[in-house]
């Protein structure tokens, strides 16, 4: 006896098997993300009340890229769109237009990971300086007349490795304070961009906004990375089927159809955890 | 077609022919796609971890019942492979610890799970469902390998510098984190690692079963014609499937933790040994809890609901009856899936989660003991008026009903948050999980070792053996717990190394227990002899079955060739009728198949 039902639907349930198999499995990713999401409610549900960085431990707000963000959630959505767009296509019987929109999805999915590492970049270069005095902020750092470069991990700094390196004083260029809804823009823009020195006695904490900086930038990359992860699994599927594991269009186009429909929610799944996410992080 | 007799070889041969390609080694053996060799890989594998896993308790008990003796035999060798912490053979504390972690994690995520679904599920389910195979049977060999290279890694653990876990099987943060801070990469980092591969498989396993059972029964094989296993195993799926993945997840934030000095379970102001912990803090312990619990307990009858499914087969084979409230039992079991999931906290009453949270799960606790007693109840029932067939499956079988009976009752006192303080991490909480898991679970996975071994090899295991087996097991096991309810009510922690001698509280009845318990232990160990004997022995000077039917059982599985060839049927299955249609009357056999035309 062969396994039954691998592409033709059982008659009683009117799906295939591989189709139970991803929803399923979907069922699963939702536990998984949704168990991120809960940890992420009560980190930030019992993190102090104020603003950060003036209070220390407090939830920071509005530290992500808001336009990035908006643009790579339109990007994602796109590919999700296309992505139907493919499969409808292999069910008219036009090959040719099925690779088109593979090939869309493919370059959105791909942007969207690319537009997501700059924006990690944009984090590990970032710095949270606190003083002794009690005075606390935000900016860039000059070590030793450098500043960090892209994606270069041996030049995150914190204030250990800088005793260590038995650096003296940092140069640290503060960012602008954003002004309170109905203050007036003027005072904040003044002292903005210029580097200060600090020497490294005075200085309380110093970090990049990486992991171990703040539960809210550990939630953040994580969920976001196991994120990522999972646009990167999909994308390597969805290549697979466009290019090469296509040759199963002349054997058997029924299957191949049905993969595509499987891969397809499975990344309509990847865009759906987005949709979450993006308000989640980024507005609330 | 009747069941009861041989396939003629013609049929085999015919099948021969459609599967003419002979695998090799390799494929035959390591990766095999086939449902029925990745169930014995799975149950083979299993069950040397549930040898491993009771050889780190004996080295725990003896250590309990002799503080700071050598280990007698294996104390040289412990020694040479793990040196300081095990100097001279005595056991230390420290290696009390993480023996203490790795037997309760070997036993749950590499023993008792894996016999019960990876290898009779696999083994198992396809056949009575009329399936020729799992739904994804590369799947299922993904599933296998990952369990195996999980616990491999769980195992490497034990060499690494600082040795293995040591917080428990449950790995509570902050403890699992601060033990080791300094080196990131640590026991308790692969102990993570493999968690989470293991996690990957079972999730795998999950998917599999589920859609095999949805798509792949057989014709005529409706819901309410499934054999209880089969209805066992669905449920059990959906819990892993669900139950899982938040563990998972607690499991990546935790390795954050240990590699990247996150906080995501370390609170404020953490100091340790007078210097406060750099870490950011924020995080917190409780967080972990919950995650780990709310797969945790639905774990608890991810161990149980399997073995109530071989237990039910065996019984109602035995007793030559129908199982009695059939119906109820599959709603009942379905019940305590979804129940299983809004229960988690009841390990939870002593963390100062507030009563409000206590009484709901409280609550939701005593409300999941009810579909337990059902099952129980409807198997007790299902005895009434048979005509009891005393085979070694069928003692197994029914020693299974009072020792999960004295497990799930002693459960009582601990789901209700008063009592529970008082109990909270005793010896009582040790004697009652493992009456349900060790002489509940095991006994019903025992149970169906000998149930099934004739259709996987075509041979009987030795009566006399597996009585001597049963009998020995049945009085050390209880032997072992039962004295732990009083150590545990006498207020004996479950986590001291030198078994209470310096805990003021200890008097000298718990003191002797700890004695006897160890004697007892060793009484265990000396039954499963017979029991590993057997199961190599029998393979080549078995009592050779009759047919193919020798049980003279109803369900699918026995109306395969023995063994069943890869594809499992010689035509396809046609189902006519319940699952349990024993001693009908008017009938010419006292049973009628599930495939016999009415």
């Amino acid at each position: 006896m062969e396994i039954p039902y691998t592409y033709k639907p059982r008659p009683d349930t009117g799906l295939y098997n591989a189709k139970v198999g991803i929803w399923l499995f979907l069922a699963s990713e939702i536990m998984l993300f949704g168990a991120l999401f809960s940890s992420y409610i009560l980190l930030r549900v019992q993190a102090p009340m104020g603003e950060w960085p003036k209070v220390a431990g407090a939830w920071p707000q509005g530290l992500l890229n808001i336009p990035i963000g908006t643009f790579n959630t339109a990007v994602l959505i796109t590919s999700s769109v296309t992505v139907v767009l493919a499969w409808a296509a292999l069910k008219m019987n036009n090959f040719k237009a099925f690779r088109r929109y593979m090939v869309v999805t493919l370059v959105c999915a791909f942007g969207f990971l690319g537009i997501k590492s700059y924006e990690y970049n944009e984090k590990f270069t970032h710095y949270e300086l606190r003083l002794k005095s009690g005075e606390a902020m935000t900016g860039h750092l000059e070590v030793n007349g450098k500043h960090p470069g892209f994606w270069d991990f041996g030049s995150i700094y914190n204030l250990a490795r800088l005793e260590k390196e038995k650096v003296t004083e940092i140069k640290f260029t503060a960012d602008p304070v954003k002004p309170k809804s109905g203050e007036k823009h003027a005072d904040s823009a003044s002292h903005a961009h210029e580097a200060k020195t600090y020497a490294l006695g005075d200085i309380a904490k110093l970090d990049a906004f990486v992991l171990r900086n703040h539960t809210f930038f550990a939630i953040y990359f994580v969920i976001t990375a196991l994120h990522g992860l999972h646009v990167l699994g999909g994308a390597l599927v969805l290549g697979y089927f466009a290019f090469p594991g296509s040759s199963m269009w002349k054997s058997n186009p029924e299957q191949f159809t049905n993969r595509i429909e499987v891969a397809g929610l499975f990344w309509h799944f990847v865009d759906l955890v987005w949709i979450f996410l993006f308000p989640v992080v980024y507005l609330l | 077609m009747s069941t009861a007799t041989s396939h003629p070889n013609s049929a085999a041969h015919e099948h021969a022919v459609e599967h003419h390609h002979e695998p090799g080694f390799w494929q035959k053996y390591i990766f095999s796609t086939d449902h029925k060799m990745i169930g014995i890989q799975y149950g083979l594998t299993s069950l040397g971890f549930l040898l491993f896993g009771f050889f780190l308790v004996m080295c725990m008990r003896f250590q309990l019942a002799n503080p700071g003796a050598p280990i007698p035999v294996f104390g040289r060798l412990l020694e040479a492979i793990l040196g300081d912490t095990a100097k001279g053979g005595v056991i230390s504390g420290d290696l009390y610890n993480s023996f203490g972690a790795m037997h309760g994690t070997i036993m749950v995520f590499l023993a008792v799970v894996p016999l019960a679904f990876g290898a009779f599920g696999n083994y198992v389910t396809p056949l009575q469902i009329g399936a020729p195979d799992m739904a994804f049977p590369r799947l299922n060999m993904a599933s296998y390998h990952l369990f195996f290279w999980g616990g491999v890694l769980m195992l490497a653990s034990f060499f690494v510098p600082g040795g293995t876990a040591k917080s428990g099987w449950t790995s509570y943060s902050p403890l699992a984190t601060i033990a080791e801070f300094e080196k990131p990469f640590n026991g308790q980092t692969m102990w993570l690692i493999g968690m989470v591969t293991l996690i990957t498989s079972s999730l795998l396993g999950a998917v599999n079963f589920i859609t095999t059972i949805i798509q792949l029964r057989a014709r005529g094989m409706s819901w309410m014609r499934l054999p209880f296993f089969v209805w066992a195993q669905f449920v059990t799926g959906f819990l892993l499937l669900l139950a899982f993945p938040p563990l998972e997840a607690a499991g990546v934030l935790q390795l954050a933790d240990n590699l990247f000095h996150t906080s995501f379970f370390l609170p404020n102001g953490l100091v340790i040994s007078g210097q406060q912990l750099p870490v950011s803090g924020g995080g917190s312990p409780l967080l972990w809890q919950h995650l780990f619990w709310f797969l945790g307990h639905p774990e608890v009858y991810v161990l149980i609901l399997p073995a109530m499914g071989v237990v039910s087969e065996i019984i109602a084979n035995n007793t030559r009856k129908p199982l009695w409230g059939y119906k109820s039992m599959v709603y009942a079991t379905m019940s305590i899936g979804f129940l299983s999931f809004i229960v988690w906290a009841h390990h939870m009453y002593l963390t100062g989660m507030g009563t409000k949270v206590s009484t709901f799960f409280q609550t939701t606790t005593m409300m999941i003991s009810i579909p337990s007693v059902m099952i129980l109840t409807a198997l007790f029932v299902s005895l009434w008026g048979g005509s009891i067939r005393f085979n070694t499956p069928m003692l197994f079988a029914l020693a299974f009903l009072p020792m999960f009976g004295i497990g799930g009752l002693t459960g009582l006192p601990l789901g209700f948050n008063a009592s529970d303080i008082y109990l909270h991490d005793s010896y009582y909480v040790i004697g009652h999980f493992h009456y349900v898991v060790a002489p509940g679970t095991i006994f019903g996975l025992f149970a169906g070792i000998y149930f099934w071994y004739p259709k996987m090899t075509g041979r009987y295991m030795s009566e006399i053996l597996g009585k001597i087996h049963f009998w020995f097991s049945l009085i050390g096991m209880n032997l072992i717990f039962a004295p732990m309810f009083i150590q545990g009510i006498k207020g004996m922690s479950r986590r001291m190394a030198d078994g209470g001698t310096t805990y003021f509280g200890a008097d000298d009845i718990a003191l002797t227990l700890n004695k006897s318990i160890t004697h007892a232990g060793v009484l265990l160990a000396l039954a499963q002899i017979p029991f590993i004997i057997n199961i190599f022995m029998s393979i080549r000077t078995g009592k050779k079955v009759e047919n193919d039917n020798p049980w003279g059982a109803t369900t699918l599985d026995w109306a395969t060739p023995t063994p069943p060839p890869h594809g499992n049927f010689t035509s396809e299955p046609v189902v006519y009728r319940g699952p349990y249609e024993y001693s009908a009357p008017g009938a010419k056999l006292d049973y009628l198949p599930q495939d016999k035309k009415p």
